[in-house]
């Protein structure tokens, strides 16, 4: 027992690293997002033209070689990240692709009188989109945020390949050095597993908490 | 009503409007009187909720002119001429318009008391009290003080559309716009908005227009009526010139339809 217990010990410290790439990488993906999200909304063509092509370029590659790009080739071009800061670069920019069409989306599906109701009461088109439109759009997002986060924990795994030492690299190590597969991927299954149930129950909480009251039941 | 020979506060001068082939507006020009409660009525795509909502900026126009208190509505000066206005000058121009809607437009992530201060507060900088105390007076006068902290889906449809009223209020407009706004109402529940704009008319000096098929009350509420049919006024007079003794065809044929419907006059 003994023995697993300090492989058990290394795993752990890979799901910290891989709950640290996981909050992070969520992190930028949300400003992404947002950024890129509005940008296409934007009156501005060239903000419109700027978002739509970090929109395109990063879902239509793979986030494996956008990766290895920020960790291996932005040094060539003079900027040299650490593992973890190229993991988080890649896994937000990644997602927040994926998320700039999910605001898109949302604000999008925020009905014409609504808009119709800021412009009788002059509000200037910051205002409308502060107050009015993304505080119900947001309520629209948060399931399909859900799944990008969960999405962006999973794809975190990726990260082992460029030698950090995140949950996955840590069950290698194990299997390696044990030649046990069963012990460490099973128990890299049920973390992954837990990570994502605690994503899960966390949005749902975030939903309830913002759609009190909207449905005309006092809580 | 103001004495005729007052300069009108709303002045419109052979505005046209399409949408595609379909000619909305066309070449439709009145004007309308300080404190004057005009009131529009019509058949269905007779053009005159396009009005409101040009009034309102919701639409542009194709041509002609609106003037607002002697300004031009879609033109602002520059270098001696005219030109599209911007949104800065369209800001400004609508300070002094406000509207209802049909279908209230409730803001439903915000509680009562704070769809009417939040205009008030984002486009006038009134502190937050001052907007607060302000807006009690307008829930207390449309009779919903006790509603304050309710959000809108709790609230009935004529609720709403009295939330909707107090809302429009809190930034004293000199216009008032009042989009059909008893027709998305059960029939018991139209009487109570129907209330507040008796009071409204009584207790402000307030320009209103209202377009409507509630005749009764159109009859009753208004200083003059414009009967509309296919983007022209094709009647207009005081409401017993226009209820008891049309002169166009038109104009008894609706009237005619609408009585044979149920509804008073």
């Amino acid at each position: 027992m003994g023995q697993w217990g300090g492989y058990l010990q290394l795993i752990l410290d890979g799901a910290l690293v891989t709950i640290k790439l996981t909050l992070m990488g969520s992190a930028l993906a949300l400003v992404m997002a947002f950024l890129a999200g509005l940008g296409r909304l934007s009156h501005f063509a060239a903000l419109r033209w700027l978002a739509t092509t970090y929109i395109e370029f990063f879902r239509g590659t793979s986030i494996f070689v956008q990766l290895f790009w920020a960790y291996f080739v932005l040094p060539l071009l003079g900027l040299s990240l650490t593992p973890l800061q190229a993991g988080v670069l890649a896994l937000g920019l990644n997602v927040g692709a994926y998320g700039a069409e999910v605001v898109r989306g949302a604000v999008k599906s925020i009905g014409k009188e609504q808009y119709e109701a800021c412009i009788a009461l002059n509000f200037n088109r910051w205002q409308s989109l502060r107050h009015i439109i993304l505080p119900q759009a947001v309520v629209l997002m948060l399931p399909t945020f859900g799944n990008n986060a969960i999405e962006l924990l999973k794809a975190s795994s990726v990260v082992s390949l460029i030698s950090l030492a995140d949950m996955t690299f840590q069950a290698q190590v194990v299997r390696a050095q044990t030649g046990s597969t069963l012990v460490p991927f099973l128990t890299i299954l049920i973390l992954y597993f837990a990570m994502a149930s605690v994503i899960s129950f966390a949005i749902r909480g975030l939903e309830r908490y913002m759609t009190r009251g909207l449905d005309g039941v006092r809580t | 009503m103001a004495p005729a020979n007052a300069a009108p506060t709303i002045e419109i001068n052979g505005i046209s409007k399409s949408f595609g082939s379909f000619k909305v507006l066309d070449e439709l020009s009145f004007k309308v009187a300080p404190r004057e409660k005009l009131a529009l009525i019509g058949p269905s795509g007779s053009g005159k909720t396009t009005i409101l909502r040009i009034l309102m900026t919701l639409e542009g126009i194709d041509s002609g002119d609106i003037l607002i208190e002697g300004d031009n509505l879609y033109r602002m000066p520059a270098n001696g001429g005219l030109r599209p206005a911007n949104e800065q000058h369209l800001h400004k121009m609508r300070t002094k318009i406000g509207m209802v809607f049909q279908l209230f437009n409730l803001f439903p992530h915000k509680s009562v008391i704070d769809n009417v201060t939040l205009a008030p507060m984002l486009t006038k900088g009134v502190r937050q009290a001052e907007a607060e105390r302000h807006a009690m007076e307008l829930l207390e006068m449309v009779g919903l003080a006790d509603k304050a902290k309710a959000m809108p889906a709790q609230l009935s449809g004529g609720q709403k559309q009295r939330v909707a009223i107090a809302r429009a209020l809190a930034l004293s407009p000199k216009i008032m716009l009042f989009d059909e706004v008893t027709s998305a109402l059960d029939p018991e529940l139209v009487e109570e908005v129907l209330n507040v704009l008796w009071r409204l008319c009584a207790e402000t000096d307030m320009t209103m227009l209202l377009v409507t098929h509630e005749m009764g009350f159109a009859h009753d509420f208004a200083d003059r009526i414009l009967f509309f049919d296919r983007g022209r006024i094709v009647e207009e007079g005081k409401p017993e010139e226009i209820f008891r003794h049309p002169k166009q065809e038109r104009t008894q044929t609706f009237l005619k339809k609408i009585i044979a419907a149920g509804h008073r006059v």
